[in-house]
């Protein structure tokens, strides 16, 4: 009777309700830790960036310098007495970093959210961000429309934006007489960041004398650099410069040096990461830099030993970019007494210093939010110096030079199309 | 007309970069056409033939590495062949989609726990390093050196198909695997040796592309889709099919990137849908009942 009214339950049997409650449990372990979430007695902060695709490399040391920071900040008791709650995943793409984005702000009740590489993500996001009025502190997109055209009020830059990396790598192309008079072959990633690299890059070009008449868009998805190599050697420039992203920059570098083409290479994006995978043996040219580990300041080295010995490997920029992320967030909360999110905002905006782990203190802009601090170029190092794997590159001095103001570099107010206020 | 040497540069560099292509879509198609699988993961056994590579050149140098990291993929290859694959040769191909699919994304994050996110460096051996200048022509020696392993591989895969009694029993079980049982030929070991031999040659892509691209985890859904482009230009089951399209697309992309480098990428495809138009199963496609 009862398994004839009731079709569901026929078969029902110890072993199903078994199998059943087995699924039953493998779901609750995976709804668990929203569950855990709900108490109030911790900070949840969101930390969305690529893990996956060319910028995957790169997103996972932003996860182990924010997981790092999380670490440290709770094992230090915490901020306010409360615990960090880090709720870290992969923002694949523009179109999923905003439902994530949204869903942590909606339903996980992050105070603040911190990461993201791709400028185009990394736009998606403020969007999101700033209609749920929650700081975004962005760490790893260089494209300069975010901080002009599309700047946003709950959006921070830790990340330099295109302009000061231009600034910092043509000052040493300067040095090297490869600026006035000589000519420019661009190779560019085509997509958001690449096209605002070869912009402010033109513009450089343009203010300095150098002429930047070809360059080639290069699809994200190349991974054969050699048609693109004999166009360069057809054209005879003076100077290569790079304004390629992620992966791209291993692979163009490595199929350079097999071609073996001689003219000077030099790039308006860079990361440590990108020279790493090339290996000491093909790295070439100069390039500027936002940070690296070799920094001989008592907060960098604190930094990369605390890195090394938790990842046991040296940090990568762009985990300090997340590093700092976490710990300029924390600072701001402790600061202001609150996690409320115009506190931090109107905090950050307020021209507070922070520790940037380098030679001078940096603060954000009231009026674009941009982190002003130094900048680096970097270069080979010779091959009878590298102490290790890791010891392949020759930091430059900071620019600005010590007596410069840190904002020569970056966008002139007068420049930008951005006014916070 | 003084663009023309530089066109003619563009088109034989292309011929030397299809060695790139093939390498990389000659196993796809020998496991599709023997196994009737459409292997997702052959990417991520060209990644772990990369990886491999990076881990044996440190003890045995780039010449061992060539030797044994190949076959270390076909291993791994036999142990997934007789656990997983076998199961889906007569099924509907929809499975092994699935099954390979899924495949691929624990390779690449089996790679991931193992070596971590980070590309690591992989140089070209110095014994061939270096450039060969043909007029004003130039081409690395190690590319040529891979259009000669590449020629190899297809010459020595073809030999094996077809001038051995292995190659005939493949053959024939392909077209009726009950009538090779019925005389009392055991088809499992032979394409246990085919799906080894086709994942091998995956791992020996990875070890030659290493050198001049990136090694790091995504590498093999970098590739794989420009591998499925051949396979599917030269049409499914088709042995020379295969060795044209490479040709063909590493032509065209070096042409596209000569005159409209944005769509580099694009031109593949495109090429693809034409091939396709004008011969739905691409160029020598053989008609395959379960397919249609």
């Amino acid at each position: 009777m009862f398994n004839e009214k009731n079709p569901g339950m026929m078969g029902l049997t110890r072993r199903s309700i078994l199998k059943g409650s087995a699924g039953v449990a493998a779901l609750a372990t995976i709804g668990a830790p929203a569950i855990v979430r709900a108490q109030s007695d911790v900070i949840r902060v969101g930390h969305l960036t690529p893990r996956t695709g060319f910028l995957g490399p790169l997103g996972e040391y932003g996860v182990m310098g924010v997981t790092l920071a999380a670490e440290e900040i709770n094992a230090a008791g915490g901020v306010l007495g409360r615990k960090i709650d880090l709720l870290a995943e992969d923002s694949v793409n523009p179109s999923t970093a905003s439902t994530k984005a949204d869903r942590m702000i909606g339903r996980d009740n992050v105070i603040a959210i911190l990461g993201e590489i791709s400028s185009a993500s990394g736009l998606a996001i403020s969007q999101v961000a700033g209609r749920e009025k929650i700081p975004f502190i962005q760490t790893g997109c260089n494209s300069d429309e975010l901080r002009g055209k599309s700047c946003n009020r709950y959006m921070f830059h830790i990340e330099g934006a295109n302009t000061m990396y231009i600034n910092a790598v043509g000052d040493s192309l300067k040095r090297e007489n490869l600026v006035e008079g000589k000519t420019w072959f661009g190779l560019t990633a085509d997509y958001a960041y690449g096209h605002d690299l070869l912009e402010v890059c033109r513009n450089y070009a343009k203010k300095n004398g150098a002429d930047l008449a070809q360059n080639e868009l290069v699809p994200t998805d190349s991974t054969d650099f050699s048609p693109f190599i004999l166009k360069i050697r057809r054209a005879r420039p003076d100077v290569v410069v790079s304004n390629l992203a992620g992966n791209q920059i291993t692979n163009f570098i490595k199929q350079y040096k097999e071609y073996g083409l001689d003219y000077p290479l030099a790039g308006g994006g860079f990361d440590t990461a990108a020279a790493w995978g090339a290996g000491p043996a093909a790295f070439a040219g100069i390039w500027p830099a936002i940070w690296h580990h070799s920094l001989d300041t008592p907060s960098a080295k604190a930094f990369t030993a605390a890195f090394t010995k938790r990842w046991g490997k040296p940090p990568e920029n762009q985990a300090w970019g997340d590093y700092l992320g976490m710990k300029i967030l924390a600072q701001a909360i402790a600061e202001t007494g609150s996690t409320d999110a115009d506190g931090i905002v109107g905090h950050l905006e307020s021209g507070a210093k922070f520790d940037v782990l380098k030679g001078r203190e940096g603060y954000f802009r009231s009026w674009d939010h941009q982190l002003m601090n130094e900048m680096y170029s970097i270069r080979p190092k010779p091959a009878d110096k590298q102490a290790d794997q890791w010891d392949m590159l020759l930091l430059g001095d900071p620019v600005p030079g010590p007596g410069e103001d840190l904002e020569s570099i970056a966008t002139t107010r007068a420049d930008s199309a951005c006014n916070l206020g | 007309m003084e663009e023309l040497p530089f066109i003619l540069e563009q088109v034989l560099n292309g011929v030397v970069v299809s060695a790139y292509y093939l390498l990389i879509a000659l196993g796809l198609s020998l496991i599709f056409s023997l196994g009737g699988i459409v292997n997702l993961a052959h990417g991520a056994f060209y990644a772990l033939g990369a990886y491999f590579a990076v881990e044996i050149e440190r003890y045995l140098g780039f010449g061992g590495a060539l030797v044994l990291s190949p076959i270390l993929v076909a291993m791994v290859g036999i142990a997934l062949e007789r656990t997983m694959f076998r199961r889906f040769y007569r099924s509907d191909p929809i499975l092994g989609l699935l099954l390979t699919f899924g495949l691929a994304m624990v390779i690449e994050q089996a790679i991931r726990i193992v070596w971590g996110a980070a590309p690591l460096p992989f140089r070209i051996p110095p014994f061939i390093q270096g450039q060969l200048f043909v007029g004003d022509m130039i081409f690395p020696y190690y590319r040529l050196a891979m259009l000669a392993v590449a020629a190899l591989a297809v010459t020595g895969t073809w030999l094996l198909l077809n001038k051995t009694s292995f190659g005939r029993v493949v053959k024939a079980g392909v077209q009726n695997p009950d009538m090779v049982a019925v005389l009392g030929i055991s088809l499992a070991p032979i394409m246990t040796a085919v799906v080894a031999l086709g994942i091998g040659l995956a791992g020996l892509a990875g070890v030659l592309l290493a050198p001049i691209s990136g090694v790091h985890p995504a590498m093999g859904a970098e590739i794989i889709t420009a591998a499925f482009v051949v396979v599917v230009i030269g049409g499914l089951g088709s042995f020379w099919g295969v060795v044209v399209a490479a040709l063909l697309v590493g032509v065209v992309r070096g042409l596209a990137i000569h005159f409209v480098p944005a769509a580099a990428e694009a031109s593949i495809y495109l090429l693809m849908l034409l091939v396709l138009l004008l011969r739905p199963r691409g160029l020598f496609g053989e008609r395959i009942m379960r397919f249609e």
